[in-house]
Formats: structure tokens, C-alpha cells, sequence
């Protein structure tokens, strides 16, 4: 629950924003003048080498005048990219005596449960690992002295191997981080610039894995990041902007540019995070609290769960296998199927989607880059759901019936159907292996799916979603009125935010009340001066409090949100067992509830952006006949149907349509099944009231 | 066949989702870290009639591949035979007994029928790793014990749960004859709450398909799995390999115990003969015959992971029952050692017999040992006794395109060490080093991945230290002209006199005091293919790295 405080004096008229998401294959903008009401579009490539370009590109293409833009805000993948790639500033470490290689040996396990293959690369490798005599035990005794002349003899190895990052990560800095502090000090009077890093700094929890590589990952993007803000800022300040930008967090809330790469490794998983914030935001404005999320792009689809128009916020994100980034980041989960998922027949006859993914390059047969393999999307062009006529803005386009000959070849001969039906069974398969995975992270956790609605995006995801909303049990699909541009949306949407975690570890019994609202209140005033400090100037601020707890044992986690920083043992206990059970279908009077960490949020609440002209009401045609486009045959339960293929941004407002039917517009496609039931909102929203039965 | 591959494809996803659910229950609701953490745990659908497995989840221990379909089976002949009582609605069964289709007497078996329209449809069962089911020793790792009675509590199949409620009874008797037994409660929630869950999701997949169907599905994907396993045999080339491995000893008497292993390949088929192996030993490592069957299938697995793991996919695999062998245990023999360390040699000797047929897909051996480090005393500043438990990866082997990962898990699970600050957060312990095990990669072409090097300090108190570990006679075997990867190493300090275990890998109750060190290097895995091929520039790196000194890269890699 919110408690929400008015900042003194509302004081913000940011009346141009531009929210700007660099994503892998495309940059997309989206500025909203807030005097006019009037809405700007633009989508460009990504400039992979400087992103700054394609961003310049972005703003260029809305005609709008730079100079005249009051806020931008951005996210961007500069850091995501550095470390999956590992393209990372030379970066060196330096740790307590018989621990340098914590980093490269892990937390001992193998990519796959079957299989005894795999490779890993430490992010700092083992020649840039040094050692220093210093030894604190876990109670925060010191037990060896730091051996400061070892630690010079270290940093200026380091320096001479020709480092920029600098590391320092000592065995349980958390419980006592002296050591961390003087060595900090000590490289402050030798290292040539700020990228010094301290274990400790950006999350102070035990495990001194997941500690040490979160460190690791924050200095060695910190320049990387650092250089793109700097060109940037060039950039935009040489065409009339000179106020600060806004960085999107992988918190889903925004830092100013000029700090943010001080904790760059928060920026890791901002992507994602702009979606759900644009999500959570526009389905609360639709009046549905719950909903899960369903991002669903060429090669991944992103999910999150969203209870109360709050994204879940996890510690535990891994970014890829072994790469643990410990800050707190809006819980996304990635599963590994996409438009570009290719389907195959396996030995035995089935029918498998992916794994593997034609990706970008090659991509689906139908995009003409020379990819052969069928994939999810080109299921759906043979099938009538995604039009053949877009297929004319490919390079070199390839045929519908050269598609579908394929998926007779490839997957027909095997399972006996020709190609149109192996087709159908593809999608199917592809929407019940999606469902399944979904599932494992969102409703199967505890939730009654038919609280909670789909909210659709991303260039695939409202072709699927209706079929996928069958699978789970979930009632109600939404697509918003700007499917591929959910991420600028976030950006412009977006409020600052700071999130703060306490480790405590205390059974609830021996709990101390006054040090538990102690920590929670320091939580918040850390929150709100960080706030303050930001060029923008939020228009009140909100504060939540959640606890993390477990049964006195148990190693696992569950969140127990908190209705206010005033929380004492009686209602911590209570609290926690109602949420267990609704988790778990467990009571264990004989047990008794351990808290782990005392968590905090603080908000600044930016003003509200109007969402009502994402689709231009001027263009909206008076009937549902005059947003026709065509009749075509489309492939619904086994049979072709003549379906209405109706023009998006052209639908009346009051619009009432049952499926089946397709809504086109340029950014993506929405499929309505037969017998769903869709109308548009005020926000120009589709709500989709899924019928019948699959 | 009347049902079309999208149904079948359909069913499949869902009965794979079904049990994906039941473990992912399991895990997060339980209290044991062995199963919450290290996933010690599996999930899975059987048949009414025999107990066939029909799926199981993607992500349970692989040493639990197949084992429960042998547990269920025993149950439903007892049922039949009036051994057990039969099941109604609600009914748990209860079950650990080795003997009885298990592993050892720590793994423990929840067994609920599925009911439909009064009838049995088919079995649900999960295996976790409980911390502790009493014996000699806290967690039931007794080196030295000769009979099972000693290595614990043993259950034979009794109804738990009744018509869904708790028997007071044997929980009773349970908690009266194991250590740490309030939590066990939770952990039997747990595996009952994860059972339900399975009754709840695989309700809902036959109210929507029908019962006919997917009964018809289940056959038509065991018999296609069986397909897919026997294409996959019949590109191996014809013909007999041979291979041994090694443990160290059974604990108990010092000398080494032989795996022989001869697979004839022979059309669409594999024939794995084990009849040459060790007598039955007198110590702790023995094996029951479900376990010694079900490392046979998570190596083939390791080799095949795009088989779906179902009855069908076992069918091709022929494992001549190894009598007379330490691989095909009776009772009393004690087996505490079966699931952690004899599994994994005689998945060691699967990997050495099958890459000389296909050496594309099977690497050199892994380290090949849980490395059980066990600490039990008294803390006498916290005023209380403690059991602490150290398990350790180690190198992996070379593989045709790579080399072997450093520091990986046990061949057959696939757990997460815990971190340095959380034991010594838990434990009157100090670490003094934690570190790659220099050197211990075997050389090859691809060289084998690193092992680990420890060395833990007792600071305050009294304390015995206890080893169940392998691979310290004989390294992990190298492939193909590969040379084999360092073996394990463990070294007590005792008043600064250093104390080798005469086993080597294996001792109980070692007495230590504060200031005394314990260390142990682990395995690196087996080299593969010829270490003078190995590209000049990888040995440089090597090298620049500190993997190896420039004196044994030379000796190594010429």
C-alpha cells in the first residue's frame, strides 16, 4: 500500500517529453508535446557502433525541434550489450588473500541439466585478479589488518597492465566495510579516474559470488557507459538541448545522466523494465490492477507478473548463465521463444519449436534475408494472420505459397498434413509452449489466473495473445494503442525511483520493533534526499515497504508487501502466513517466521501523461465499415474464415467487434479468435473479452 | 493411430508442464537446502499399471531419472499382494527402503494414485533429499558403516497421508528417529503440496482432452521416445566397447572396487554388461540395482539430452541385472555411498566406453565425485552443536569442440556450492583459501576444466571431520590419447602435522581442535585427444592465465 506524501509546491512543467528505447534492432521515439496534446513518432535503426547516432536520428525524424524539447528520457542497452558480448573496459580486481578466483569458479554448476558440456568467461579474467593481505571474519572482526603498502604494490600492477575499472572486493565487507573503504581511499590517491568500485557499495549482502560479479560488472560498464552519456550529451547539446537527460534503471525508474554510471550495472536490465513500467502504467489508467505482461519479440519474450499496479522488484537476476547482477531490477523473465523460433520435426515425429531461433539474421523465410527454416512468424503468414502484402517492403520478398511449400517439406511430410495444417499445428504447438512457460512464472506461482489480465506488446505479442489468454485462463487480453513502442512509452512514463534493501535475518519473535521502523524510516529519508537531488522535480512522492520473509530454515524468499514503516511481530507474522498460504496451500503453526530484509521503494511521482492521443482521434473513422481494409481468409480451429481485417488506428472508439477479425496497424498485428469480444477504451486501448473455449 | 501429432505434441507439452510445476512447488515451498537449494529433489507421473515412468520434470536431480518408476512399481505389487494396504482417495504413501527400488535411505518417496471416476489413473511420486533420517552420523554419510541399520531410519511404503490428513502415528515415529525433525514438517508439506499440485494441473489436462485420449497419448509417446532413443543408437557404429573405472575403496576395506563395463551396440539397441565388477563390499559403497540402472540413463542422457525422459526412452537400454556385483546390493549392505559417488563412476564408465564410438558427442570424465566434507562438533561460543556439510565440483572433461568447464557439479545433479560468507556465518569455520586447483586440468587436444582447492580452519572448539569422496587413487580418465585430470586431494592439519586419510577420499570422525585446517583439492577433469595438438596459442594462455606453470606446460603439452 502507498502512502503519499505532495512534495512542496508543484512545480513541474515538463511540457515536451521524448522517451527514447534503443533496442537491438530498432531505436524507437515517442514525444508527447503536453501543450498541444500532440503525439511524435520515430523508429530508426540502432546505430550499434554509437548509439547516440540513431537516437539523434530518432529525435531528427519527428520534426520536432530539439532545442524545444523540455525533458528527454532514455533507455538504452549500451551496458546490456557490453556484457553480453563482453565487450568491456580492461578492468582489474583486487581481493582478500586466497579468493582471486571467486569470480571464475562460481557457484560450481553446468549451463544445462543434462549434458556435461558448457563454457564460462569470468568477467574479469584471472591475470587482472590480484590478492592483498586483509581478512575480516563474518562477525565484522577484523582479523587480519589491511596490508596497505601489498594493496599500492597491487593497484599500480593493475595500472601498469593497462587498466581502466578498478574492483575492490573483500570477504564480508558487508558486515564491516573498513577494509573496502581505506582500500578505496588508497586507489582514490593513485587511480587516474573515478571508476573505482567497492563490493560493498552497490548492494551490501552476503555471497561473495554474486557480490563480486555485480561489483565486476558495474566497473567494467562504468566507462563504456560513461563515454556513450558523454557523446550523447554532445550530440544533443550541439542541436539546443543543454538540460540534463534522464537514464532509464533497470528498477523502471529513471537517474539523472549525470550520475547514473556511478552505479552503471543498474542500467544492465533497463530494457525490459521501461516495457513493464509503460504496462503497468496504461492498464492501471484501463482499470485492470493485475496483469502479466507478455513482451513478445523476434528471438525472446519478456514476462512479468503485476499485482496492484506495482511491477515486482527481485535481487536475483541472472543475465545469462552464471551472471548473477544482484541490484534491485524489475522481476522480468526471459523465455527463450520468439517470431523466430524455428520448428522442426525431431526423431521420434513430434513436432519441437526451438530452441534455436533464426534471430534477426537470417530471420523467418518470409522477412527474405535467406533464412530456410520455418519459424513461428512465417506460421502466421501462411496462416492469413499477418498480411502477405507487408511482405512487399522485404528486400527481397518471398511468396506466400514458397512458404507454406516449405512448412509441407520441413514439417508436413513427418507428420502427415500438408502445409497449411502443419502450419496451424506450429502455432498451436508454439502458443501451448508458450503458455506452459508463462505460466511457470507468473500465475503458477500462486495466483488464480482469472484475477489477472494479458497485457499484450512488442512486435508479436498481440498476434498471439488471445490464443495464449485461452491457454492460461485468463479472461481478458489488453493491447495497448501503440504495441511496438511500449518501451519509449516507459521512458516517458517513468518516474524516479530508488529502492533500498536491508538484510536482517532475525526470527520474528526476537525481532526489535523500534530498530525494524528505524531501518524503514532511514530507508525512506535515503530515498527521498536521493530525490531531491535530481534536476526534476517529481510531483509528490510515494513510499512502499515490503518485507522479505521465510519460515526459521527455509532458504527461499517469499515478499510480503507492508502497509506502512509503523510494522510490529504480531502483524509481520500474520501477514506472512496469509501470503504462504495463498502461495503455497501451507499452514505451519508449528514453525516459526524468520524475516530476511526490511525492503523500501520511494517514488517520485512524476505529473500524469495523457495517453488519449497515441492514436490520432482525427483519424478515427466514424463506423466499424469504415475501418475496413479487407476480407481476408484467415486459418481459425482447422479452417479457413473469412475474416474482417480492420485498419487500427482507424477504429471507432465505441467500437464493438467478435472475432474472428485482425487488427492491423504498422507496428504490429491483433488477432481476435473466434468468438472473443473486443472494445477500445478511452486511452484507445483493445480489451479483449476472450470467448468461447480453445 | 488415431491421434494426430498436434494432440500428441499437445498432451506432451502438458504432462512435461504438469511435473515442471510439481518441482518448482517442491523446491520453493521446502525447508531442507539439500532440495531448496541444491534441488536434490524430482517430480513425476507413472502408470497404474507397473509403475512405468510416462514424464518426469526437466529439472529434477538427474540421478532420480527412472529410479521412481521402480519405487512406484514395488508399491502397486505390494498393494496387489496385500503387503501394503490399498490406496483411497487422499492416500501418501511414504517409502525410502533402498531395496525396494530407491537409492539411499536420505532420498525419501511421497507416492499419491490419481483417481478418476473411482479408479486409479495413473501415479504421481517426488524423491527429496531429506538432511537427515537418523543412523550413525548426522546426514547418513557414514564412511564406515557395514550394515544399513546404520546408516538410518528405514521406511518401507506406509500410508503417510490418509484420505488426506496427516497420520499423527508415523509422523510421530519418524520425527521420534531423525535429527533436526521439527522442520521435517515443512518438508513434508512440501512434497505433499507439490503432489497436489500435480493432481490439480494433470485434473485439468484430461478433463480438457479426455481420459481415452490421453491415455492413448501416454503410449504413443513412450513408443515414440523409444524411436527416438533407438535412432540415436543406430548411427553409433556396431560393435563392443569396453571400459573400467575405479573407486577408491568401499571405506571400510582399503583397496580399489572395479566397474567393468562391456556395451555391445548391436542394431538399435545398447547392451550394458556390468557382470565383471567388484563383489559386494562391506562399506558404504554399494549400489542398488534401481540406482545402478538409473546412472546407466542420466549418462546416455548426458550424451542424448534431446530424448524426452519417459519409460519409452529407456526401452533401447539393456542393463543385464549385474548379479552377484556390488552394482546390484541386498539388504543389509550398506549404500549410503550408491547416489553420490558410485552413480557417477558408473556414469564415468558409460562416458569411457561410448566415446570411442562416438567421440563428437561424449566428453572425457568429469570429476566425477560429490566431495562430502562433513563437520559436526561444538560451538562453544554460540553454545550449541553443529553439522556442517561441504560438497564440491570439480573439472569437467575435454570435448571434441572444447574444453572441459572448471568447477562443475556432480555428474548427476545439478546443485550450487554455498558461498564462503554463509558458512562462516553459520559455522565456527574460516576459510583460508578457496581457489582453482592450479595444474589439476588433464592435458589434451582440449584439456580438462580445473578443480577446486580449499582449505577451511575449526576456530573455536572441538570438532570431527568426516570425508565421502572418490577419485583420490585414480584421476578422471582421460579420452583419446587425453591425459587424465588431477586426482582428489585431501590433507588435515592436526597441531600443524599434516594427516593423510588412509583411503585417501574416504575417513570418519577425524578429531580436530581450534587452529587445525583441513584441505582438499578436487579433481580436474580427463583430457581429450592428444595434448600435442593442442593449439599453441591456448597453451600460451594457459599459461598467462597461471592454469598452469611454464614447467608443466611443457612436461604437458610438449
Amino acid at each position: 500500500m502507498a502512502k503519499n506524501i505532495p512534495a512542496p509546491g508543484e512545480t513541474s512543467k515538463e511540457a515536451v517529453v521524448a522517451g527514447i528505447d534503443v533496442g537491438g534492432t530498432f531505436t524507437d521515439l515517442l514525444l508527447i508535446d503536453g501543450r498541444s496534446g500532440q503525439v511524435r513518432l520515430a523508429k530508426t535503426p540502432t546505430t550499434v557502433e554509437n548509439q547516440a547516432h540513431g537516437v539523434v536520428a530518432a529525435l531528427n525524424q519527428t520534426g520536432f525541434d530539439i532545442s524545444e524539447i523540455d525533458l528527454i528520457v532514455h533507455g538504452t542497452t549500451t551496458t546490456t550489450n557490453a556484457v553480453l558480448e563482453r565487450r568491456l573496459a580492461k578492468t582489474g580486481l583486487i581481493t582478500t588473500r586466497g579468493f582471486r578466483d571467486v569470480l571464475e569458479l562460481g557457484r560450481r554448476t553446468r549451463p544445462q541439466a543434462y549434458g556435461m558440456t558448457g563454457t564460462f568467461t569470468p568477467i574479469i579474467p584471472r591475470n587482472l585478479r590480484l590478492e592483498v593481505t586483509e581478512r575480516v571474519e563474518a562477525s565484522g572482526r577484523v582479523r587480519d589488518p589491511l596490508n596497505e603498502e601489498e594493496l599500492r604494490g597491487a593497484i599500480r600492477q593493475l595500472l601498469d597492465a593497462g587498466c581502466e575499472a578498478l574492483v575492490i572486493h573483500f570477504l564480508h565487507s558487508y558486515a564491516n566495510p573498513a577494509h573496502e573503504r581505506r582500500a578505496a581511499e588508497i586507489a582514490a590517491e593513485l587511480w587516474p579516474n573515478d571508476y573505482i568500485t567497492t563490493g560493498h557499495a552497490l548492494l551490501s549482502e552476503a555471497r561473495e559470488y554474486e557480490r563480486g560479479v555485480t561489483a565486476a560488472v558495474n566497473a567494467s560498464v562504468q566507462p563504456i557507459l560513461e563515454r556513450y552519456v558523454e557523446r550523447l550529451r554532445r550530440e544533443l547539446s550541439a542541436r539546443g538541448y543543454g538540460r540534463d537527460f534522464l537514464i532509464m534503471n533497470g528498477n523502471g525508474g529513471m537517474i539523472s545522466a549525470s550520475f547514473v554510471s556511478r552505479e552503471a550495472a543498474k542500467t544492465v536490465m533497463s530494457g525490459p523494465a521501461s516495457g513493464v513500467i509503460a504496462a503497468a502504467y496504461t492498464a492501471k489508467r484501463a482499470g485492470f490492477p493485475n496483469i502479466v505482461t507478455y513482451d513478445m519479440g523476434g528471438t525472446s519474450t519478456d514476462v512479468a507478473l503485476i499485482r496492484n499496479a506495482q511491477p515486482a522488484v527481485s535481487n536475483e537476476i541472472e543475465i545469462e548463465y552464471a551472471m548473477p547482477i544482484h541490484v534491485p531490477m524489475v522481476a522480468v523473465h526471459t523465455v527463450g521463444a520468439g517470431g523466430g523460433s524455428i520448428a522442426r520435426v525431431d526423431a521420434s515425429g513430434l513436432i519441437q519449436i526451438g530452441p534455436e531461433s533464426a534471430g534477426a539474421t537470417p530471420g523467418p523465410i518470409c522477412y527474405g534475408r535467406g533464412g530456410k527454416e520455418p519459424t513461428i512468424t512465417d506460421a502466421n503468414l501462411v496462416l492469413g494472420r499477418l498480411s502477405a502484402r507487408k511482405l512487399l517492403a522485404v528486400d527481397s520478398p518471398v511468396g506466400v505459397e514458397d512458404v507454406t511449400t516449405i512448412f509441407a517439406e520441413r514439417i508436413g511430410k513427418a507428420a502427415n498434413l500438408d502445409g497449411v495444417s502443419a502450419a496451424g499445428a506450429v502455432l498451436r504447438l508454439a502458443n501451448v509452449k508458450m503458455a506452459g512457460a508463462v505460466r511457470m512464472v507468473s500465475v503458477a506461482r500462486g495466483h488464480d489466473p482469472r484475477d489477472f489480465a494479458l497485457f499484450a506488446f512488442g512486435g508479436a505479442g498481440p498476434l498471439h495473445a488471445s490464443a495464449l489468454a485461452r491457454e492460461l485462463g485468463l479472461p481478458k487480453v489488453i493491447v495497448p494503442a501503440r504495441p511496438g513502442i511500449t518501451n519509449a512509452l516507459g521512458c516517458v512514463v517513468a518516474d524516479l525511483r530508488q529502492d533500498f534493501v536491508n538484510t536482517v535475518n532475525q526470527p520474528v519473535a526476537i525481532l526489535d520493533e523500534a530498530r525494524m521502523r528505524a531501518i524503514l524510516a532511514a530507508q525512506r529519508a535515503e530515498g527521498e534526499a536521493l530525490i531531491a537531488k535530481e534536476a526534476v522535480k517529481p510531483k509528490r512522492i510515494e513510499v512502499t515497504h515490503s518485507a522479505d520473509m521465510q519460515f526459521v530454515g527455509q532458504t527461499h524468499i517469499l515478499n510480503v508487501p507492508l502497509p506502512s514503516g509503523e510494522v510490529d511481530r504480531a502483524a509481520l507474522q500474520a501477514l506472512f502466513e496469509r501470503a504462504y498460504f495463498a502461495r503455497f496451500k501451507v499452514e505451519l503453526p508449528e514453525i516459526r517466521a524468520n524475516l530476511v530484509s526490511l525492503n523500501t521503494s520511494v517514488t517520485g511521482m512524476r505529473p500524469q501523461v495523457d495517453l488519449s492521443r497515441l492514436i490520432d482521434p482525427a483519424g478515427r473513422a466514424a463506423t466499424l465499415d469504415g475501418a475496413l481494409v479487407e476480407r481476408r481468409p484467415v486459418w481459425f480451429d482447422g479452417e479457413w474464415q473469412d475474416t474482417p481485417v480492420y485498419d487500427r488506428q482507424k477504429l471507432p472508439l465505441d467500437v464493438a467487434i467478435t472475432g474472428p477479425a485482425i487488427l492491423e496497424q504498422l507496428d504490429a498485428t491483433t488477432v481476435l479468435e473466434p468468438g472473443d469480444h473486443a472494445t477500445c477504451d478511452s486511452d484507445g486501448n483493445i480489451i479483449i473479452e476472450i470467448g468461447g473455449r480453445s | 493411430m488415431s491421434l494426430d501429432a498436434i494432440t500428441l505434441s499437445v498432451i506432451q507439452a502438458a504432462l512435461q508442464q504438469t511435473c515442471d510445476e510439481m518441482d518448482l512447488t517442491f523446491s520453493r515451498a521446502a525447508f531442507s537446502p539439500v532440495i531448496a537449494e541444491a534441488n536434490d529433489r524430482s517430480d513425476g507421473i507413472y502408470s497404474a499399471e507397473d509403475g512405468s515412468l510416462i514424464a518426469q520434470g526437466s529439472e529434477g536431480l538427474p540421478v532420480f531419472v527412472g529410479v521412481m518408476q521402480y519405487s512406484t512399481r514395488t508399491i502397486i505389487e505390494m498393494i496387489c499382494d496385500g503387503r501394503c494396504l490399498p490406496p483411497e482417495p487422499g492416500d501418501i504413501y511414504i517409502v525410502n527402503d533402498p531395496y525396494l527400488g530407491g537409492t539411499h535411505l536420505m532420498d525419501v518417496r511421497f507416492a499419491m494414485p490419481v483417481w478418476r471416476d473411482g479408479k486409479v489413473f495413473c501415479w504421481l511420486s517426488n524423491t527429496g533429499h531429506w538432511p537427515d533420517t537418523g543412523g550413525a552420523v548426522p546426514g547418513g554419510f557414514s564412511a564406515s558403516a557395514t550394515a544399513v541399520e546404520q546408516e538410518g531410519l528405514r521406511l518401507p511404503p506406509v500410508k503417510l497421508f490418509k484420505k488426506g490428513v496427516l497420520d499423527p502415528e508415523i509422523h510421530a515415529i519418524i520425527s521420534s528417529n531423525i535429527r533436526v525433525a521439527e522442520q521435517r514438517i515443512g518438508d513434508i508439506r512440501a512434497q505433499a503440496a507439490a503432489l497436489r499440485v500435480g493432481e490439480e494441473r494433470l485434473s485439468a489436462i484430461l478433463d480438457r482432452y479426455g481420459d481415452e485420449t490421453v491415455i492413448e497419448a501416454i503410449a504413443e509417446l513412450r513408443h515414440r521416445a523409444a524411436d527416438q532413443m533407438r535412432a540415436h543408437i543406430s548411427r553409433i557404429p556396431d560393435g563392443m566397447y569396453r571400459s573400467k573405472a575405479f573407486i577408491d575403496s568401499d571405506g571400510v576395506v582399503n583397496k580399489p572396487l572395479t566397474i567393468a563395463l562391456v556395451v555391445e551396440k548391436h542394431g538399435d539397441t545398447l547392451t550394458f554388461d556390468f557382470s565383471q565388477s567388484s563383489k559386494p563390499c562391506a562399506g558404504p559403497m554399494n549400489s542398488v540395482l534401481a540406482t545402478t540402472l538409473s546412472s546407466v540413463y542420466l549418462a546416455m542422457r548426458h550424451i542424448f539430452p534431446d530424448v524426452p525422459i519417459s519409460a519409452g526412452a529407456f526401452e533401447p537400454l539393456i542393463v543385464k541385472t549385474p548379479e552377484g556385483t556390488f552394482l546390484d546390493a541386498h539388504y543389509p549392505r550398506p549404500v549410503s555411498g550408491c547416489a553420490a559417488e558410485v552413480s557417477q563412476r558408473i556414469a564415468e564408465a558409460v562416458f569411457a566406453a561410448m566415446v570411442q564410438a562416438i567421440p563428437d558427442l561424449v566428453t572425457a570424465a568429469p570429476a566425477g565425485t560429490s566431495g562430502n566434507f562433513a563437520l559436526g562438533g561444538h560451538d562453544p561460543e554460540r553454545k550449541r552443536d553443529f553439522v556442517m556439510y561441504q560438497i564440491s565440483g570439480g573439472g569437467y572433461g575435454g570435448n571434441a569442440s572444447q574444453d572441459g568447464l572448471t568447477n562443475g557439479c556432480s555428474t548427476i545433479g545439478i546443485s550450487k556450492s554455498p558461498p564462503v560468507e554463509i558458512m562462516e556465518q553459520a559455522f565456527p569455520v574460516l576459510y583460508r583459501r578457496y581457489a582453482m586447483h592450479e595444474g589439476s586440468g588433464g592435458a589434451g587436444a582440449h584439456r580438462g576444466g580445473f578443480g577446486l582447492s580449499y582449505e577451511v580452519e575449526l576456530l573455536r572448539g572441538e570438532a570431527r571431520a568426516s570425508f565421502v569422496m572418490d577419485h583420490g587413487r585414480f584421476g578422471p580418465q582421460g579420452a583419446l590419447g587425453g591425459a587424465d585430470g588431477a586426482p582428489n586431494k585431501v590433507t588435515v592439519f592436526r597441531n600443524g602435522e599434516a594427516h593423510v586419510p588412509g583411503h585417501l577420499s574416504k575417513e570418519q570422525d577425524i578429531p580436530l581442535k581450534a587452529g587445525d585446517r583441513v584441505c582438499v583439492d578436487t579433481p580436474g577433469g580427463g583430457g581429450y585427444g592428444n595434448p600435442r595438438d593442442r593449439d599453441p596459442e591456448a597453451v600460451r594462455r594457459d599459461i598467462e592465465m597461471g592454469y598452469y606453470t611454464e614447467e608443466q606446460a611443457r612436461a604437458l603439452f610438449g
